[in-house]
């Protein structure tokens, strides 16, 4: 009986180890290697921008190294940041993110709150309701809207096309669904009892949401913040809809209309337009990536 | 600090009924436990005491008041939970105060109530700390420190230490048994631990499927169970079950429990059972302890019987030894030394003084 046991727990363990290490070795090389090719599947365009960025319009169209800047030149940068008609767009842009993401989070927080904690009559059904209007496409929606737009603008006066205000009312179509169905995982992820203790502690439902759940829910309210900001920002298509004039512009679309006339693209000024354009979120990204990361695996485990 | 109590209370889920009309007077400063099997309604009851759960009928009273619609905050109560619920984001002394700040008290008092509720606790060096810096017996000090600081006039405790080790329970169990000797609060606790049940009450109620079994201090459970569930619910390893009826032999009354084994009741006993008929199909309930090895000079009430023992379990101060009688699984306790082997022969000794005997359809202690 000792013997057996001896034996066992000599010898065992080094089969094992060994080829546990191998097979992790080779995971990790066929890991790198595809890891590398992402990368540079999905690095190659910015770096093509930033090349481009760099050159006079000359050495765009000029017969050489596209990969290449052989006269490098910040006359692009120049020229946009002077330009009072990009920061004009960029101005609409900001304005226009920044309320979005407030009227977002001033809506989906205290709705994924409700949907999530007060079980009310019709909670449940109203939760996945939030979940597919998310699902209906904006290629879908921008007609009719329009068309409601335009009859409310008749009936009432109030202009509402060809405003960047407009945007206010159509992006929270897009983000505050999703935001509350972010919401409404990362409530349901933290425990039962801790808005009972707080209810018997003397907490009404609001003291409970601003003193317990959102300092708590934290990571996920930053993931869905970033999330509003990436969507209003880079929106495309409603703002080619509904906003005309060159001063009502949001940065996507002002970018588009006014550096391409006819069949002219001004290449060098569109790809700079474009970096800086992406300069926002990526900051806001790499300061908030590790909530971030945080927010979207929240739910899977419980903590 | 103040009565509880509840009249008749019900609670109904679509059309399960999970709480079947609990009536309970709870005395000011008693620490009542309710304890009972999973699903048997003890938490739903506790719940319903905090105002967490609805009422589907009957009353609760505290202090006098009923308190059916009264809000959870304003039934001045104070919850510990099995899962501690503390806040993450707030340090021990915040998580402690965080009542007293919502209702407006004034910082020095706050202060000395925290610093107080944290001695009495023992926690006064993590005062500053988070709570995922607690080991699981500190996290429970703090919320026991929650619940004392707001001085509410009842504490219900939900399996609070049902999250913690054996050895730390043990040492948590005393600790609350201490805290209620200092601030004598009415206490309700809720456990699925017969034990704990024991060691900390007053008085235990004993519930299940929704309905009270039993309400007594912890001795009268134990030595006069009022039914089948109580009397193997509490105490363990749990008391035996043999099927036996009475007979007259010669005069006196006799227990059957075999074909082989039948032993003339105690005076006492013979008194109390004589009524009952002789074709009723009864239990003999007779706790492991009162089932030893047999002496040369034994007690009246005490009869001899020869078996086989099936297994043995040596515990150290006692040996656990396990047999069948015509098929019925029994546990006796013997010492150490009695000489108990696996498959043994073995004289035991059954002491009738302590026996009790039950209608095996009703489950009734007679």
């Amino acid at each position: 009986m000792t013997t057996v046991t001896i034996d066992k727990a000599t010898r065992t363990p080094k089969v094992k180890y060994g080829s546990m290490s191998r097979d992790r070795a080779w995971a990790l090389r066929w890991s790198y290697f595809f890891l590398v090719i992402f990368a540079i599947f999905f690095l190659t365009p910015p770096v093509y921008m930033l090349i481009t960025s760099l050159k006079s319009s000359a050495e765009i169209s000029a017969a050489t190294n596209p990969w290449w800047v052989f006269h490098p030149t910040l006359e692009n940068y120049t020229s946009l940041l002077t330009s009072n008609q990009f920061l004009r767009f960029f101005w609409n842009s900001a304005i226009v993110s920044i309320f979005v993401v407030t009227i977002t989070m001033l809506i989906s927080v205290p709705a994924a709150f409700a949907l999530s904690r007060m079980r009310f009559w019709g909670s449940a059904t109203l939760a996945t309701g939030v979940f597919l209007t998310y699902l209906v496409p904006e290629t879908l929606l921008f007609i009719p809207l329009f068309k409601m737009f335009a009859v409310i603008g008749d009936f009432t006066g109030i202009q509402l096309i060809n405003r960047w205000y407009v945007l206010l009312i159509l992006y929270p179509t897009l983000t505050v669904p999703f935001c509350t169905w972010i919401m409404i995982g990362y409530f349901a992820s933290i425990p039962k009892e801790l808005d009972e203790a707080a209810i018997i502690d003397g907490a009404s439902w609001f003291q409970t949401l601003t003193r317990i759940f959102i300092p708590v829910a934290l990571p996920g309210l930053i993931a869905a913040t970033i999330f509003a900001f990436t969507v209003s920002w880079a929106q495309f298509l409603y703002p080619l809809v509904f906003t005309t004039s060159t001063d009502q512009l949001v940065m996507p679309v002002g970018i588009i209309t006014t550096l391409i006339k006819g069949d002219v693209f001004n290449w060098g000024q569109i790809m700079t337009g474009a970096l800086l354009g992406a300069a926002p979120p990526l900051i806001i990204y790499a300061f908030l990536m590790d909530y971030y990361i945080a927010g979207l695996t929240a739910g899977a485990t419980k903590g | 600090m103040a009565d509880v109590a509840l009249r008749k209370v019900v609670k109904r889920y679509d059309d399960v009924e999970a709480v079947r009309g609990i009536d309970l007077d709870i005395a000011d400063h008693e620490f009542i436990v309710l304890v009972g099997p999973s699903g048997c309604g003890k938490s739903t009851t506790l719940r319903m005491i905090a105002g967490l759960e609805d009422i589907s009928d009957g009353d609760i009273l505290i202090g006098g008041d009923v308190v059916n619609d009264v809000p959870p905050k304003d039934r001045d109560i104070a919850m510990v939970f099995q899962n501690y619920a503390l806040y993450p984001h707030m340090t021990v002394a915040e998580n402690m105060s965080f009542g007293l700040r919502l209702k407006h008290y004034p910082k020095a008092e706050i202060k000395a109530r925290v610093t107080e509720a944290a001695r009495l606790l023992d926690i006064t060096d993590l005062i500053d700390r988070k709570p995922k810096q607690l080991s699981g017996g500190q996290r429970q000090r703090v919320a026991m420190g929650r619940a004392i600081v707001r001085n509410p006039k009842v504490f219900l405790f939900d399996e609070p230490l049902s999250n913690l080790d054996a050895k730390l329970r043990v040492q948590m169990r005393i600790e609350i048994k201490k805290v209620h000797q200092k601030v004598r609060t009415t206490t309700v606790y809720v456990t699925h631990d017969q034990v704990e049940a024991m060691t900390l009450a007053d008085r235990v109620v004993v519930m299940n499927k929704g309905r009270i079994e039993q309400i007594g201090t912890p001795n009268e459970l134990y030595h006069k169970p009022a039914t089948r569930f109580v009397a193997g619910f509490i105490g363990s390893p749990a008391m035996n079950f043999i099927p036996c009826r009475l007979e007259d032999v010669g005069g006196t009354l006799q227990i059957r429990l075999t074909d082989r084994i039948a032993f003339a009741l105690p005076p006492a006993r013979a008194a109390r059972y004589n009524a009952l008929p002789r074709t009723e199909k009864l239990l003999l309930g007779i706790r492991p302890e009162h089932l030893t090895e047999s002496h040369a000079h034994l007690a009246p009430g005490v009869e001899t019987f020869d078996t086989v023992l099936d297994v043995t379990e040596p515990m150290g101060m006692e040996t656990l030894v396990y047999f069948g009688l015509d098929g019925t699984p029994v546990c006796g306790r013997v010492d150490p030394n009695a000489g108990a082997k696996d498959g043994a022969p073995m004289r035991l000794a059954m002491d009738l003084n302590n026996m009790h005997l039950l209608n095996e359809e009703t489950g009734v202690v007679l």
